[in-house]
Parts: structure tokens; sequence; C-alpha cells
């Protein structure tokens, strides 16, 4: 009996350690944002709004924020569109060489991440002149995430029922009528998998923008936070915890959305 | 006579029509091939230009003396192994390669997985809001930006006023400056548990509850029933997880947000070496070299988790 209760204390204890471990960094981003003298100290905060206000202010601060969903949103939509189409056509027709070229896919989203391809990108971001360019890290972005979009697409694509593509054909439309009308319907969770996963994977993304954008219109909430609390002498508390709450929201919404509405699933496991 | 008009091997037709449908079913919209590669070759040219080029182009870098400003920026001489043979002589490539060990060895393989174990065996039972808490806190260390959970450790191990030294009651103690080691390997465990402990949930999950239940009849006590029933039957899952997240932190780039690799490259790692050697010094050659080495290192764990997969299914 008392083995049994010192197992029990031990085990409550060992909860209690694992929450405080878990908890005490993420005390500092929910106190204070609301507390108008901020320190590094975590302190009960005062619920004052004027630090939102200061974020209003800032220069860069909102900006940041929209360039991070331009960027994220851009990516999510060329991966989701391009990674379907490929999957689909990789899914319904025996190409040549198609395993290989699914295996070979897998092996180099894995292998060649940003820290391993970060030199030969900067320099091909210059010569092809895509240095503090959207357009260009979009395309690099979305470079690195297709291979791992096409692979868990085509699981969603190998499940679902054929015959109402063969129902469509047989009523006259065209592949591209199937495609858009049929099949995307039929696969549409997985197309906002990929989509969560790839805003998630962006919008977090911090090597890629601090690398390729210097223009710091132009950069996202990563390298603005990292510049907050980094350059320029005594950090702002006020804007750098106010500013770390508002980037974070997002990540933590979709978070939610996506457990409650198809919980939490694991894909081949591939982040990059 | 009915068998000589009737067809002269039934299960050879039956053979025939199956094999025409699926045919005609697997490619249920008729794309056609040429079609399919039209569908297929868009994010194939992206892939190509921006992944697997880089990739090849890393390694003839590696053998240029390729700078960002200077002479040879304007004109790079093909200098063979040089690049090579300088960071194997190199006394600051081996201390963040030993550094880079550290790292993988003390967050991931001990740390998240120990953790992440340890959490998901403590809460294979429960249900409700208490084991909801835990995991939400566990997942939402992962989640969060790392720009900002590298921020909120900044603030936690602060010298003057951080959080930590509050705690312990100790005053003035610079954890960043004086372990920097320590420090990055506590928060990439903090950070990257939640994804060993989901692994492990879903592979305790497939425990037999039966087999657990008759080695605690036997009498079998706590670590016995881990050792002789649980981790036999999960072994798969923990080869995965360990390949997984060795490879990542390997190639996490996230100790520069906390230290930037200092002080005195007492935390470069090699993410952190490359960045550094490369793009602030501008040694774009060497730094080449070394990613081309990262890039061997990554070929060999992801090969052996392929064929894992494989023998797997």
């Amino acid at each position: 009996m008392t083995r049994f209760v010192a197992g029990r204390i031990g085990f409550y204890t060992l909860i209690a350690v694992l929450l405080a471990f878990f908890t005490i960094p993420l005390l500092w981003l929910a106190t204070a944002p609301f507390t108008s003298d901020p320190t590094y100290e975590v302190r009960v905060p005062d619920f004052t709004f004027e630090n939102f206000q200061m974020i209003i202010d800032h220069p860069y601060a909102l900006w940041s924020l929209v360039n991070s969903l331009v960027l994220s949103i851009g990516t999510a939509l060329l991966v989701v569109v391009l990674s379907a189409l490929a999957a689909y056509a990789l899914s319904r027709v025996r190409l040549p060489g198609r395993d290989a070229l699914l295996y070979a896919l897998l092996l180099l989203s894995s292998i060649i991440t940003g820290t391993a391809a970060m030199v030969p990108l900067f320099q091909l971001a210059i010569e092809l002149n895509l240095i503090d360019s959207h357009t260009g890290l979009i395309l690099i972005l979305s470079g690195g995430l297709l291979p791992a979009a096409i692979f868990m697409i085509k699981d969603f694509m190998d499940s679902t029922p054929k015959s109402y593509e063969e129902s469509a054909r047989v009523f006259g439309a065209s592949p591209l009528q199937i495609v858009a009308h049929v099949v995307v319907p039929l696969v549409r969770p997985g197309l906002a998998t990929i989509a969560v996963w790839t805003v998630a994977n962006v919008w977090g993304n911090f090597l890629m923008p601090y690398l390729l954008l210097s223009d710091v219109e132009k950069q996202p909430a990563a390298v603005i936070m990292y510049t907050l609390y980094t350059e320029g002498g005594q950090a702002n508390l006020k804007v750098l915890s106010t500013f770390g709450l508002l980037y974070s929201i997002p990540v933590v919404l979709m978070y939610l959305f996506v457990s409650k509405k198809y919980g939490f699933r694991f894909h081949g496991g591939i982040k990059r | 006579m009915a068998q000589v008009t009737s067809p002269p091997d039934p299960v050879k037709v039956v053979d025939d029509t199956t094999t025409a449908r699926r045919r005609y079913s697997s490619d249920a919209a008729g794309l056609g091939r040429l079609r399919a590669g039209a569908f297929v070759a868009p994010a194939l040219a992206l892939i190509a230009v921006f992944l697997v080029f880089p990739a090849l182009w890393v390694i003839y870098l590696g053998l240029m003396n390729y700078r960002l400003t200077g002479l040879a920026a304007a004109d790079p001489q093909f200098v063979g192994l040089d690049n090579f043979l300088q960071a194997i002589t190199d006394p600051n490539f081996w201390d963040s390669t030993w550094l880079t060990f550290q790292f993988v060895l003390g967050s991931a393989v001990i740390g998240q997985v120990v953790l992440g174990f340890t959490i998901a065996w403590m809460l294979r039972d429960w249900r409700g809001p208490l084991k909801r808490i835990v995991e939400g806190l566990v997942i939402l260390a992962w989640i969060l930006p790392s720009a900002v959970v590298s921020f909120l450790w900044v603030a936690l191990l602060d010298r003057d006023s951080g959080t930590l030294n509050a705690l312990l009651g100790i005053e003035g103690f610079a954890w960043l400056l004086d372990h920097p080691m320590l420090s990055i390997i506590i928060f990439n465990t903090w950070r990257g548990t939640a994804f060993s402990m989901m692994l492990y949930g879903a592979a305790l999950g497939n425990v037999p509850p039966s087999h657990l239940e008759s080695a605690r009849l036997a009498g079998a006590s706590g670590w016995q029933q881990l050792r002789d029933v649980v981790f036999p039957h999960i072994r798969g899952h923990i080869l995965t997880n360990l390949l997984l997240i060795s490879l990542w932190t390997f190639n996490d780039f996230s100790p520069f947000l906390l230290t930037a690799g200092g002080p005195d490259g007492k935390s470069e790692v090699l993410a952190v070496h490359v960045y550094k050697t490369a793009l602030q010094s501008g040694d774009l050659g060497y730094g080449a070299a070394i990613s081309t080495v990262i890039l061997l290192i990554n070929l060999v764990v992801a090969v052996f988790y392929l064929r894992l997969l494989r023998s797997k299914k």
C-alpha cells in the first residue's frame, strides 16, 4: 500500500515537473504583451492594450505579417495546385519510371534541407535576380515542399474510388473537367491538409527569407522578430512581446482547426 | 458440343477481362500518358530547378574558390579538393562537428526520445482534460514559430531578470554565455519532444493490452513489462523516430536564433558554421564543401530510413 502511494506521488510529481518545464517558457508570451512595462521577468499583467497600439504605429511590424501572409498563401496555392496535378497523374497513369521517381522525390526532400542547400540557393537567387523578390522566394520554397506534398496527396488520390471518374467520362467530360469537378471535391480534405501544412511551414520559416530578402519592407514576421531582438541596443520588449503573440496566434488557430476537423495525422514525417 | 463452343479457357478469359478493367479503371479519366506527363511536368520543373539543381551545384561550388566579394568572386578558379582538405585540417570544422554530435545526441536521441516516450507512457491510459492539457502544451512548443520560441528562451535564460534565475534564486548567472551548448540542447528538447510523444502515443496504442495483462499476472514489474512486452512491439517505431529526429536536429538552424553560434563558436553547430563561413565571411567555396558533407550525412541517414520503411511494407 505504501509502495502504491509512493508510486502515485512520484507519478504526479513527475507530471507536475513536466508541466512546469513546458509551461514556464511560454508564460512570458502570455503575460508580457498585456503588461505596461514588461521586463524579461514573468509578472502578473495589468491588462493594458497600449502595447498593441505600438504595433500599429511600428513601421514594419504589421507589414511583415502581411508579407508572411503573402508568402504563405502564395506558396500554398502553388504547392496545392502543382502537387494535386502531379499526384493525380502519378496515381492514375502508369508513367514509365514512376516508382523510381516517387522514391527519388522522397529521398531528395529529406536530404536537401535549407541547411545543406543555403549556399547554392543563395547563389542561384543572385544569378536569377531573385533576391528581394517575393515571387522568387515562393518558387524556392515551393520547390522544397513539393516532393513531400506530392507524396502526401497521392495517398489521398490512391484511396478515392475511381467509379465517379468513369461515369463522368461516360457522359463525355474532358480529363481536365473530370479533375476539376470530380476529383478535387473528392480529395478536398487532402488538399486542405497540404494547404495548412504548407502555410505552417512557410509561416515559421526563418532561414530562407533571412537569406534571400534584405529589404526590410519585404521581410516576413520571422525575420522582423529576429531583427527586433538582436539589433540596436536595448530590445523594445513591449513591441517584441506583442508582436510575438500576434505572429503566433495564426499558428495556434490553424492547429486547433486541423486537429478539430481532421484529427492530427501522421504523414511520412517530412518537415523542413 | 457445349464444351467446344464455349470459350477455350474460361479462367484465362476472366483474367483478361479483369486486367482490362483494371487498366481502364486505373486511368479512369482517360488522361493518357501525354497529358499525365503534362500534369507532372510543372511540379517536376520546380523541383528540378530549386531542389535538385542546388544539390548538384553545391558539389561543383565546393570544388571552386568562390567568394562573395573580391577577385575570386569575379573569376573563380577550379581548386579541386582544396576546400575539402581545408575542412578536414581545420580545427574549427572538427569542433563544429563535435558540437553537432553533442547537439543531436543530447537533444534528439536522449532528450526528445526519452521525454517523448515517458510522456506517452505515463498518459497511455488517461482520458480527459489533464491529458489534453499536457499534450497541448508539448505540441504548442513544437508548432510556435522558431523566431518566437527562441526569443522566449532568451527571456527565460536572461542573466539579470530571466525567469529561470528568479525561480532558482540565483542572480547574474548567464546561461547562454556560460553554458551555451547545454542551453541549446535543453531548448531543442523542449521544442521537439511533441513529435516523439505523438509517435510513441500511436505506437503504444498498438501494443495488445492482453500481452501486458498476462505479463502483469505473471508478476512482471513495470520495467520488465516495458522491456519484454512493449519494446519488442514498438521497435520499428523507435528506429523510425530516431532516424527522423536525428536528421531534423542535424539540419536545424534554430540554435542560430538563440546563440548565433557564440560565444566564441562554443555553440556553432554545422548548420550555423556553414552560414557563418559562407554567407557572413563570404567564403562560398569552403561553405559549399561543408554543405556537401552535410548532404552526404543526410543521404546515409535517409537511405537507411527508406530501407526501413520498405522492409516494413
